[in-house]
């Protein structure tokens, strides 16, 4: 950001300014920041009442805590899959619409749909879709196939993906069509002059453009994964067969009341969660440098 | 010629693709509505297995599959009536859904258009280090911020109360940290000719960075709107009571007992979100719009 010279203001109206982001700062202190350094101290004591120093204690039966296996195992594997499918098919579909086709708009309305929708309010439709004797292992008979029990299976994996790309697929690929959009057209008209092939285009100028845009997509999908749980929730309730994921343990664990655990796998959770943005920052900064 | 030949032909193939793809992505939603005026005996005709609990031997239901239908053979509103006029509890969970969700978006925002006029003018480090815990924070999971929440609704005696939900909410910094990239573009020079003119800094934030915001304002709230309205992992943390709970939650609850009924339900839980989604797609597209790039 440019430095404004110009702002320099009286001293009244910069006090004005500074007093303006106060009460939102005292909230987040009180609520969040403040709590969390609480939930770091109970990460490294035995309990609330004795508070004696315990080092890595917790954090170790963490780790060793079955149901949390289960339940990293399970969000991990979700994460993996669902978040660069997010951004991979929902980049695809705004590179296709970059095509001058009727119903363009219509279209774009179409897939921002589900963003609008309530989970709890389709999830009906999804258990339908899903259900041992469902619609789609009708399908799947009718081709001669082998029905699946789709959410009592490790295919309860494939239903949460599809859940998560339904559901988040228009606002990434809003955001790609905006990026794309914002790509200087003379650059591309060039190009096209000394005929370059239009997969060349998209990788060598088109991407390098994008490369801001698809990081921010990468974070919100990474933040978005973790969401899932609602769908989770209402399709199968609080104990899933194969879906047991990161805040069914959280849950179970708030059931209980361990303190200790609660505390070090959110200090764990969030370490993971800085180091993976701090990793995705410096990616991007070292490919969309030069762009800028 | 053949070029572009060849380039209608294409045109033409994207866009039956892409229509039968956005025809997916409404199904979900269209089928719920349509379900929702079935008869309850159709409903069970098609949706009997479900209930059945799928014991292979018994088969005293009509159909043995599943079947999900687009059109009722006979439009009614019964299971409207029971939802609306029988049955209290589904509105008192739709009232619940309102009581947590309206307080969180309009004190969100308000917090977020000061705040973020705040971080907008006059930027110095120590507002840009706020800012930067402002974004971290914003990344943060649930799974994270719920156990501090707790913690907090715990000491201060709010556990089990509404507050618990909608405290946190409020200070939430989603709309804060959109709205002060939104604020930064507005240029130096209107605020300069608008102090020449006399304005004070209430007036600059009152007659200029918030009509100049309008847009960006109004699809921050419904995003915020849509997320609270969704709520599922705060209500089953914060609060003990499944009395208190919002119809989000509760809607699991009735999925497994009377089908026809959770299709109502479910459409009447999503008619707030979609009348804002056709009343305000402008804006929430060019809401979407601003918030990309974590950085600018």
């Amino acid at each position: 950001m440019k430095k404004r010279k110009d702002q320099c203001g009286r001293r009244g109206e910069k006090i004005f300014s500074n007093i303006c982001v106060m009460p939102s700062l005292i909230g987040v202190l009180i609520f969040f920041l403040i709590p969390f350094g609480i939930v770091v101290y109970y990460s490294v004591i035995n309990n609330p009442i004795m508070h004696d120093f315990v080092g890595i204690e917790n954090y170790k039966k963490l780790i060793e805590t079955v149901a949390f296996k289960k339940a990293t195992a399970n969000t991990v594997t979700f994460s993996c899959i669902a978040v660069p499918l997010a951004v991979i098919l929902s980049l695809w579909f705004a590179v296709l619409l970059e095509r001058n086709i009727p119903g363009k708009s219509l279209v774009r309305t179409f897939f921002l749909s589900p963003l609008m929708v309530p989970t709890a309010s389709v999830v009906l439709v999804w258990q339908v879709l899903f259900h041992n004797n469902g619609t789609l292992n009708q399908i799947i008979e009718m081709f001669g196939g082998n029905s699946i029990d789709w959410l009592k299976s490790s295919y309860g994996q494939v239903v949460i993906i599809v859940m998560f790309l339904w559901k988040n697929m228009g606002y990434n690929m809003i955001l790609f069509m905006s990026a794309l959009a914002g790509i200087p057209r003379d650059i591309i008209e060039v190009a096209k002059l000394e005929g370059a092939s239009g997969w060349y285009q998209f990788v060598h100028i088109k991407l390098r453009y994008l490369s801001p845009t698809i990081l921010f997509v990468l974070i919100l999908s990474l933040i978005n994964s973790f969401k899932i749980f609602r769908e989770v929730y209402l399709l199968t309730g609080d104990y899933p067969y194969e879906l047991y994921m990161l805040q069914h343990f959280m849950n179970n664990t708030f059931n209980s009341l361990d303190y200790q655990k609660l505390s070090a796998a959110a200090v764990l959770f969030s370490l993971v969660m800085i180091v993976i943005i701090a990793i995705l920052l410096a990616v991007e900064d070292y490919f969309g440098k030069d762009v800028e | 010629m053949n070029i572009k030949r060849k380039e209608k032909f294409l045109n033409i193939a994207v866009m039956i693709f892409a229509f039968v793809a956005a025809l997916m992505f409404v199904m979900p939603t269209v089928l719920t509505i349509a379900n929702s005026f079935m008869t309850s005996s159709e409903i069970s005709a098609n949706y009997g297995v479900m209930l059945e609990n799928m014991t292979e031997d018994k088969k005293t239901y009509i159909s043995e599959n599943l079947n999900l239908k687009f059109i009722p053979d006979k439009v009614t509103f019964d299971q409207y009536r029971d939802v609306l006029l029988k049955n209290p509890d589904y509105l008192l969970k739709f009232w619940n859904s309102v009581a947590l969700t309206v307080p969180i978006t309009v004190f969100q925002m308000i917090l977020a258009i000061i705040t973020s006029y705040g971080f907008s003018r006059y930027p110095n480090k120590f507002k840009s280090i706020i800012f930067f815990a402002y974004i971290i924070l914003m990344i943060m999971p649930y799974q994270v911020t719920l156990v501090p929440n707790f913690l907090v609704a715990e000491k201060f005696n709010i556990l089990d109360t509404r507050w618990a939900i909608i405290l946190p909410g409020i200070f939430s910094p989603f709309s804060v940290f959109l709205l002060s990239k939104v604020m930064r573009r507005i240029p130096v020079s209107y605020v300069e000719a608008a102090k020449l003119d006399g304005a004070n800094e209430f007036q600059i934030l009152t007659k200029i960075h918030m009509p100049l915001c309008k847009g960006a304002i109004v699809s921050i709230a419904m995003l915020v709107f849509i997320d609270y309205w969704n709520m599922v992992e705060q209500p089953l943390v914060l609060m003990k009571d499944s009395a208190m709970h919002p119809l989000s939650v509760f809607l699991s609850q009735i999925n497994t007992g009377d089908i026809g009924l959770a299709f109502a339900v479910g459409t009447v839980y999503m008619v707030p979100t979609i009348l804002m989604f056709l009343y305000g797609e402008d804006y929430l597209i060019e809401g979407i719009t601003y918030s990309g790039g974590i950085k600018g």
